[in-house]
C-alpha cells in the first residue's frame, strides 16, 4: 500500500496546507487581487468620510430681498451669517429661479416686500416664503427645516421674549456631536468585506472552471471540502486584513472611536465572512463564467450590502416584503453590529443574535455550494 | 517489444489482474451517445495507446477512468475499486493529466510541483529527491522558478506529465499529452514513461500521432464511440503488408503526383515524403494502377514497410480524395516579382531576452516554407513579427514587398491567418463566425451568402453550423478555422500550428486542400511539430535558441544527418540530431572560449 | 469609408452576439437589472416609517398623557414601547429596538399648568442618526403643534414661513430614487460589458485574428462600442418608462434631448470601459477593474450626497464622472422641465470625457498594431 493511499479521502492538513499556500501566492501575484483588497477600501472610507457626507453643510441658496427695510437686512444677514447655507443675493425671484433649476441653488428664500407690515402684524400671512428644490427631496427637506429654524432664532432675538411652553430637548447617544462620518464608516467596512468575500470568491473560483485547473484538482486524491477550505481560507484572511486595516484608518484618521474590542470587532467580520464568502463559492458553482458570475455578485452581494442593508436606507421604512427579504441579506446584521461595535461598544445583547443570523445563512450558502460542487464533470 | 517482454515477466502476477476493467460502459450527454458499450482492460506494466479520430470518445474514457463522471450504463473497476462507489479512493490510486493540464499560470515551476506533492501525499521528507528526479527528468532544472505560465508548451507539458506522475499512481492517465510539443520534449515525455512502465504502472497515453501509438505495447482504437481494434499495434499493421509503396523521384510534380494517386480506386491513402510519394493501396486491389502511375511520372516504385498510421486509415475507411473542392475553385493566384514574403536580420529582444535572432531567409511564391523548432526556440515571435502581430527590435519583415504593420488595410486582405488555438470565437456559432469573416473581408450580399455556403459545403461544416466552436471535436474545429481563414482567397496563408492535436484523417483532407491551393499559386509559411508535415514543404528553415541553424529541403535535410547504414533518416531523426549537433557547437565553442 | 461598410457591420455583429447569444448572459444583462430597480426603489427611502419608539413617563400627567397620545397617533410610528427605568430604555436603545426615547421628568404637566416650561427630553440612536434627526423633526412638530395650542396667543407660530417644495411638492422620496438607480445601473452594465470586451479577447487569442485581418483601429473601437450602446440604451428607455408609467413621476422635460444625453452618457462610459479593458490582461482583472473604478464614481456622482458637500479637490474630479452629469439631466428632464441650454452645460462634459477616453482606446488599438 503506498503512501499515497493512507492519505485517502479523509480530511488532511497537509493538503489543505499546500492549497491554502497556493491559493495565497496567487492572490500575492496578480495585482488586481491586491487593489481591490488593499486600494479600494483605503479609497472608499476616504470617500465615505469626505465625500458621502450626510451632514449637509453651505448649502447653496438664494435670498430674494423684495424688501430693503432695516427687518428685511437682518434676517437676511442671519441667514448669511450661518454655516449651513452660501448665500446668493437677489432682487427679483427670477434671477435665482433659473439657477435651481439647474441645480445650482437648492432653493430661495423670498423676504416680501410688506415684510415688515407682516411682522407688525404678528399673526397670518407668514413672514417669509421658502422655496426648495423637490428633485433632490433630501436636501429640500432640509433647506426647508434649517431655514425656518434660522428664521425662528432671527425672530425669538428681535421680539420679547415668549418662550415654548413645552420643549424638547435632544440628546444623541453614540454620536452626540451628529456626525455622519461616525457611522458611515463602519458601514462602509461592510461594503468592503462584501466585495473581497463575495465577488473576490466569485470570480477565482470561476478562473480555475474556466482554466481546467479545476479538473487537475479534482483528479487528485484532495477532498471537495479540502478543495473548498484551501480556496476561501486565503480570502478569509485577506478580508480581515482588510477590515484591521480599515478599522485602523477610521480610528486615526477619520476619528471614529472604537468603543467595544478589538476582539469584538475582529470575531463579527470573521464571522460575516462566512455568509460572504459561502455566497460566492455559490455564484460560482453555480456559474462557472467570471463574467456572469461578477455579474450575479454585483446584484446579489454589492447592491443590496448597500442599499437594503439599513445603512443608507432605514430598513424600518421599507415596504413590508422587502423588510422580510433584509433578514436573509447577512449585510443588514454586520452593519448594525459594526455600528454598534464603533459607537457604543460591545453589547452581546444586540452582537449576539446577530452573529447567530449571519452564521445560520452562511451555513445555508455554504450547503448548497457544498451540494452543487461535487467532485464530478457530469453536468 | 522487448521492453514489454521484461515488463511482462516481472510484474507476472499481476499482468493477469487487469488495472482497470472497463465492463458494457455507455456514456450519454444528453442525446449524443459518445461511448456504445465499451469492454476492455489495461493492464500494469504496459504502455495503453487510446486512439481515434477526434469526437471518438477519447477524452470522455479518460474522465471516466479518472472517476470525474459516472458512466450511464456499465461499470468501471481500478484496481478493483468501483470508480462511482469508490470514486476517492481512485483519486488516490490514479494520476491523470488532462488534455487541457491545470498548471497554475501565476505559479512557478516548484511551487506548482510543490502543490501536486502535497495533494497527492507525498511523504514531505522524499520531497526533495522526488522533485531532483522529475526536474532531471524533465530538465526543467534551470526553471525552477519560472512562473508556469511563461514556459513554452513543451515544458508545460513536461511539468504537468511531474505533477500528474508525482504520487507514484498504479494507474496514469495521459490525454493528449504530447500536443503542441516538439521532437525533443516528446522523445523527453517518451522516456519519463517508459521507466514508469517498467517499475509495473500501467499509464494510458492518448494521441493522435500515431507514431506514438506504434510504440506503444497495446492500443486501444475508439471510432465514434466503438473500440474498433484492441491489441498491439504491429497485429494490426502487419495486415497493410505488401499494400504500402513509394514512388521516388517523380519526373512529375510531387504535388500532382500524390493527387493522381489519391483519386485511383485502388489506392485508399497517400502522404509526401520529401520528393517522394507514398500510397497505400485498397485491401484486395492490386498493384496495376500505381505501377501505370509511376511509369507515367516517371518515378522509381518500391514497396516499404507499412506503418501503424497507414493501418490506423485503412481502418477508418481509407482517406480523402486528391482534390481540393477548395482549390478547384479557386482564381489561379498572380503576384509580381518571385517572392511572396521575405525578412531580413529579424530580430527581437523582450528585455534580456532574445527571441529572435538576425534570422533571414525568402519564401518564393508558390512555395510551402516550414518553420520548425522546438518549443521556445523563437518560432511564434519570428511568425508574428512576420504577419505584423510584433514589431521587431531591428531589421524587417516584408510580405509582397509591404510591411504589414504599416501596411493599409486592403492590403492585409491578402494575407490568410490561422492560429494554433484555432482563434474562433466561442460565444458565436459556427455560422456566425463564418459571417463574421466574411464579413471583415469586405463580403456583402450574395457574395457574402455565395462564399459561406461554398465553404459549409467544401468543408462539409453542415452538421455543425448552429453549434458553438467549444462545443466541435477537435479536427472540426480546426476546419472552421481554415474556411474562415480562407473566406477571402488570400495569396498568402500564415499557418502556425495548424494541425496541432488533430487526427490523421482530418490532417490528410487538411493538406489536400493546402496542396491544391499552392498549385493555384498560393504561398504558404507553415510552424508544425509533426515531423511528417515537414515533409510536405518545399524547404523548411529550422530554428534553434533564436536562430536558424538549417535551412533546406527536407529531404537535403535528411541527408545531411546520413550516416550510412540500412535506416533512412526520418525527419524526426533529422530534427533531432541537428538540434543535438547545434548543441554540441555550442559547448565546444564555450570550451574554447574558456581559459 | 463609408459608415456601415461590410467590414465593420460584420465586427458590429460579431460583438452583439458575444454579448447576446448566450442565454445566461443575456438573463444576467436584462433581468435583474430591472428587478434591482424595482426592489431598490422601494428600498430607498429616506421618509422615516414603522420605528418604535420608548415612553418613560415618570409624570402620567394630563400633557404628558397628552403628548403621548399625540406621539402614538402620528404617521411614522409603528409602536410605542413603555420603559419602567432608565435602565430599561438604556437596553432598548442598545438593541435597537427602538430609535428614540420620549423621556418625560415628574412635575412635567405641574410645570406647564403653572406657566413654566416643561421639557421633554428625547434621546436618539446616533448610530442611526440620519434616521434619528428625521425622527426629531417630526417630533418636533408634534410638539409644536401642541405648543401651538397651548399658546394661542403667542407670535411664535410655526407659520412664521411658508415652504413650498418645487417640481416635488410632497417630497415624494422614489421620484428622485428611480432614475439615479436607473443611471447608476447603466453605469455598471456599460462599464463591465466593454471593459471585459478587449480583455476576453486578448485572453483568448482572438484578438490577433482581429489585428491581422483588414479592421482598423477605429472600427475595432466603434464595433466594440455598440453592444454597450445598444442593450444601455434599451435599458435606460425602458428604466425612464418603468419611471413615468409604474412609478408615476412626471415627466415634463424635452424627450428627444434626454436619448441625445443618454447617448453621450453611454458613449463616455464605453470609453472609460474600453481603458480598463485596455489595462487588463485577464478578464478577472476587468471585471475588479470596473469595481475599483465604477463604486467611488458612484459615490462621488452626487446620487447619495450633494456634490457641492465635498471637498473642493474631489468636486473637480467629480466633473470626469459621467454620471454626475447624467443625474442632473435625468433628475432635470423628468421634474425640473430642464431648458436645453442646461441639457447642454452638463452634456458637453459627457463628450469631452467621450472624446478623451475614446481617442486613447483608439490609440490602445493602434499601438498594438504598430
Amino acid at each position: 500500500m503506498s503512501v499515497a493511499e493512507k492519505h485517502a479521502s479523509r480530511f488532511n492538513f497537509r493538503r489543505l496546507w499546500a492549497l491554502v499556500q497556493k491559493e495565497s501566492l496567487q492572490v500575492v501575484r496578480d495585482p488586481s487581487t491586491i487593489l481591490i483588497a488593499f486600494v479600494l477600501p483605503v479609497v472608499m472610507l476616504f470617500l465615505f468620510a469626505y465625500a458621502v457626507s450626510l451632514d449637509t453643510q453651505e448649502v447653496p441658496i438664494g435670498i430674494v430681498l423684495e424688501s430693503d427695510s432695516a427687518a428685511a437686512q437682518s434676517l437676511a444677514a442671519a441667514f448669511s451669517g450661518t454655516r449651513y447655507f452660501t448665500v446668493t443675493p437677489a432682487r427679483d425671484r427670477r434671477e435665482v429661479a433659473g439657477e435651481v433649476v439647474g441645480g445650482r441653488l437648492r432653493g430661495y428664500v423670498v423676504i416680501p416686500q410688506d415684510f415688515d407690515q407682516r411682522l407688525a402684524s404678528g399673526a397670518r400671512p407668514p413672514l417669509v416664503q421658502i422655496i426648495t428644490d423637490g428633485a433632490q427631496p433630501n436636501t429640500a427637506s432640509f433647506v426647508a427645516n434649517y431655514a425656518q429654524g434660522v428664521i425662528k432664532i432671527w425672530q425669538s432675538a428681535h421680539s420679547p421674549a415668549v418662550g415654548s411652553v413645552l420643549s424638547l430637548e435632544p440628546r444623541f447617544w453614540f454620536n452626540p456631536e451628529i456626525e455622519s462620518r461616525r457611522f458611515l464608516v463602519p458601514g462602509a467596512i461592510a461594503i468592503i468585506m462584501t466585495i473581497i468575500g463575495t465577488l473576490l470568491t466569485a470570480l477565482v473560483v470561476a478562473r480555475e472552471w474556466e482554466r481546467g485547473t479545476m479538473e487537475a484538482i479534482m483528479s487528485t486524491p484532495a477532498s471537495v471540502v479540502e478543495i473548498l477550505v484551501g480556496k476561501l481560507l486565503p480570502y478569509f484572511v485577506l478580508g480581515l486584513g482588510a477590515t484591521v486595516i480599515s478599522a485602523l484608518l477610521a480610528i486615526t484618521v477619520f476619528g471614529v472611536p472604537l468603543r467595544g474590542s478589538w476582539l469584538t470587532l475582529l470575531s463579527l467580520s470573521s464571522v460575516f465572512l462566512v455568509p460572504a464568502l459561502g455566497q460566492g463559492l455559490l455564484i460560482s458553482a453555480v456559474t462557472k463564467n467570471q463574467f456572469i458570475a461578477a455579474q450575479i455578485a454585483l446584484l446579489s452581494g454589492f447592491l443590496p450590502a448597500f442599499l437594503l442593508s439599513g445603512y443608507l436606507f432605514e430598513i424600518d421604512s421599507m415596504p413590508a416584503p422587502l423588510r422580510v427579504l433584509t433578514y436573509v441579506i447577512p449585510a443588514r446584521y454586520f452593519v448594525s453590529s459594526l455600528q454598534t461595535v464603533f459607537l457604543a461598544g460591545d453589547i452581546w445583547t444586540l452582537l449576539l443574535p446577530n452573529m447567530l443570523a449571519m452564521l445560520a445563512i452562511g451555513i445555508v450558502f455554504f450547503a448548497v455550494a457544498l451540494a452543487k460542487t461535487t467532485k464530478s464533470l457530469d453536468n | 517489444m522487448t521492453n514489454e517482454m521484461s515488463a511482462q515477466v516481472s510484474q507476472a502476477k499481476l499482468s493477469s489482474q487487469p488495472a482497470v476493467k472497463i465492463v458494457g460502459v455507455t456514456k450519454i450527454f444528453g442525446v449524443v451517445e459518445a461511448l456504445h458499450e465499451i469492454s476492455a482492460n489495461i493492464l500494469p506494466g504496459r504502455l495503453t495507446g487510446l486512439v481515434g479520430p477526434d469526437g471518438a470518445g477519447k477524452t470522455t474514457l479518460m474522465r471516466l477512468m479518472a472517476a470525474l463522471m459516472a458512466p450511464t450504463a456499465g461499470r468501471i473497476t481500478v484496481a478493483n475499486c468501483d470508480t462511482v462507489r469508490d470514486s476517492n479512493r481512485i483519486h488516490t490510486l490514479t494520476g491523470y493529466m488532462p488534455q487541457r493540464f491545470g498548471l497554475y499560470e501565476d505559479l512557478s515551476v516548484m511551487e506548482n510541483l510543490r502543490l501536486y506533492a502535497q495533494l497527492q501525499g507525498v511523504e514531505p521528507n522524499t520531497h526533495q529527491d522526488i522533485f531532483e528526479r522529475l526536474l532531471t527528468f524533465t530538465r526543467l532544472a534551470p526553471f525552477t522558478q519560472r512562473l508556469a505560465g511563461r514556459l513554452s508548451g513543451g515544458m508545460k507539458q513536461k511539468l504537468g506529465l511531474a505533477c500528474a506522475m508525482m504520487g507514484k499512481p498504479r494507474v496514469l492517465l495521459l490525454d493528449e499529452p504530447s500536443v503542441g510539443v516538439d521532437p525533443v520534449s516528446r522523445q523527453d515525455l517518451w522516456k519519463m514513461v517508459r521507466e514508469l512502465t517498467d517499475e509495473g504502472m500501467a499509464v494510458v497515453w492518448s494521441t493522435a500521432y500515431l507514431d506514438e501509438a506504434e510504440r506503444c505495447a497495446t492500443v486501444l482504437l475508439l471510432n465514434d464511440g466503438k473500440i474498433e481494434y484492441d491489441g498491439p499495434p504491429d497485429k494490426l499493421t502487419a495486415t497493410l503488408k505488401h499494400r504500402c509503396f513509394r514512388l521516388l523521384d517523380p519526373k512529375q510534380e510531387r504535388r500532382i503526383v500524390l493527387s493522381r494517386a489519391l483519386n485511383l480506386k485502388s489506392v485508399c491513402d497517400g502522404v509526401i515524403q520529401g520528393n517522394s510519394v507514398r500510397a497505400v493501396l485498397r485491401k484486395e486491389a492490386t498493384r496495376e494502377e500505381i505501377d501505370a502511375l509511376a511509369k507515367e511520372v516517371g518515378a522509381e516504385i518500391a514497396p516499404v514497410t507499412p506503418r501503424f498510421e497507414d493501418a490506423f486509415v485503412d481502418l477508418l475507411g481509407g482517406g480523402p480524395g486528391g482534390t481540393s473542392a477548395l482549390a478547384e475553385r479557386m482564381e489561379p493566384v498572380n503576384l509580381k516579382g518571385d517572392i511572396a514574403v521575405e525578412c531580413h536580420e529579424l530580430t527581437r529582444r523582450f528585455g534580456d531576452f532574445i527571441a529572435t535572432d538576425h534570422v533571414s531567409f525568402q519564401v518564393k511564391k508558390g512555395e510551402i516554407f516550414g518553420l520548425l523548432g522546438p518549443n521556445g526556440a523563437g518560432k511564434s515571435t519570428t511568425f508574428k513579427m512576420l504577419c505584423g502581430l510584433l514589431k521587431p527590435t531591428s531589421g524587417g519583415a516584408h510580405v509582397m514587398g509591404l510591411d504589414l504593420r504599416t501596411a493599409k488595410s486592403e492590403a492585409k486582405s491578402q494575407l490568410g491567418y490561422m492560429a494554433q488555438k484555432f482563434s474562433l470565437y466561442g460565444l458565436l456559432s459556427a455560422r456566425q463566425n463564418l459571417e463574421f469573416s466574411a464579413g471583415v473581408y469586405g463580403f456583402d450580399g450574395a457574395t457574402k451568402r455565395e462564399r459561406i455556403e461554398e465553404m459549409i459545403e467544401i468543408f462539409h461544416l453542415q452538421k455543425y453550423v448552429r453549434s458553438s466552436p467549444e462545443d466541435l471535436p477537435l479536427g472540426v474545429k480546426q476546419r472552421l478555422a481554415l474556411a474562415c481563414a480562407l473566406m477571402h482567397r488570400p495569396p498568402v496563408l500564415f499557418l502556425d500550428e495548424p494541425t496541432s492535436g488533430v487526427d490523421p484523417i482530418t490532417r490528410r483532407e487538411f493538406w489536400t486542400h493546402i496542396n491544391g491551393l499552392v498549385r493555384k499559386g498560393v504561398t504558404v509559411l507553415v510552424t508544425t511539430h509533426f515531423m511528417d508535415e515537414a515533409e510536405y514543404c518545399d524547404r523548411v528553415a529550422l530554428m534553434y535558441q533564436a536562430k536558424v541553424i538549417a535551412l533546406d529541403t527536407p529531404d537535403a535535410l535528411k541527408r545531411s544527418v546520413f550516416k550510412g547504414g540500412s535506416d533512412e533518416p526520418t525527419m524526426e531523426d533529422a530534427f533531432i540530431q541537428l538540434i543535438q549537433s547545434a548543441d554540441a557547437e555550442n559547448a565546444t565553442s564555450r570550451a574554447t572560449k574558456a581559459p | 469609408m463609408r459608415l456601415f461598410s461590410p467590414r465593420l457591420m460584420a465586427q458590429i455583429v460579431k460583438e452583439l452576439l458575444s454579448v447576446l447569444r448566450d442565454p445566461k448572459s443575456r438573463f444576467v444583462l436584462i433581468v435583474p437589472p430591472l428587478v434591482q430597480l424595482f426592489v431598490f426603489s422601494f428600498a430607498a427611502t429616506l421618509d422615516v416609517r414603522n420605528v418604535d419608539i420608548a415612553i418613560y413617563d415618570r409624570d402620567a400627567g394630563k400633557w404628558s398623557h397628552e403628548l403621548v397620545e399625540r406621539i402614538g397617533a402620528a404617521q411614522f410610528v409603528h409602536r410605542l414601547l413603555p420603559a419602567q427605568s432608565p435602565a430599561e430604555f438604556k437596553k432598548m436603545v442598545e438593541q435597537r429596538e427602538v430609535i428614540a426615547v420620549i423621556n418625560i421628568p415628574e412635575y412635567f404637566s405641574r410645570n406647564i399648568d403653572a406657566g413654566r416650561i416643561g421639557k421633554v427630553q428625547v434621546i436618539l440612536d446616533g448610530r442611526r442618526a440620519n434616521t434619528g434627526q428625521v425622527v426629531l423633526g417630526y417630533l418636533n412638530n408634534i410638539a409644536g403643534g401642541l405648543n401651538a395650542e397651548l399658546t394661542t396667543e403667542s407670535r411664535l407660530t410655526n407659520e412664521s414661513a411658508v415652504v413650498n417644495h418645487w417640481f416635488n411638492p410632497n417630497l415624494i422620496y422614489r421620484w428622485f430614487i428611480v432614475p439615479s438607480i436607473g443611471g447608476i445601473l447603466v453605469t455598471f452594465i456599460t462599464l463591465l460589458v466593454t471593459a471585459l470586451s478587449i480583455a476576453r479577447e486578448r485572453e483568448l487569442g482572438t484578438f490577433d485574428q482581429l489585428l491581422v485581418s483588414p479592421c482598423t483601429p477605429i472600427e475595432i473601437i466603434v464595433s466594440k462600442m455598440a453592444p454597450a450602446l445598444l442593450i444601455n440604451t434599451v435599458l435606460g428607455l425602458f428604466m425612464v418608462a418603468a419611471g413615468i408609467f409604474l412609478f408615476g413621476i412626471p415627466f415634463t422635460g424635452n424627450f428627444l434631448l434626454l436619448l441625445i444625453s443618454m447617448v453621450l452618457f453611454i458613449l463616455s462610459l464605453v470609453g472609460i470601459g474600453l481603458m480598463i479593458s485596455a489595462v487588463c490582461s485577464t478578464q478577472q482583472q476587468a471585471i475588479l477593474g470596473t469595481f475599483a473604478i465604477g463604486v467611488p464614481a458612484v459615490l462621488m456622482s452626487g446620487f447619495a450626497t450633494p456634490v457641492e458637500n465635498m471637498p473642493t479637490f474631489l468636486q473637480w474630479l467629480a466633473q470626469a464622472i459621467p454620471l454626475k452629469h447624467y443625474l442632473i439631466i435625468l433628475q432635470g428632464s423628468f421634474l425640473k422641465a430642464l431648458p436645453p441650454s442646461e441639457v447642454f452645460a452638463n452634456a458637453w462634459p459627457m463628450a469631452v470625457i467621450a472624446m478623451v477616453t475614446l481617442t486613447a482606446a483608439t490609440l490602445f488599438v493602434r499601438g498594438k498594431l504598430q
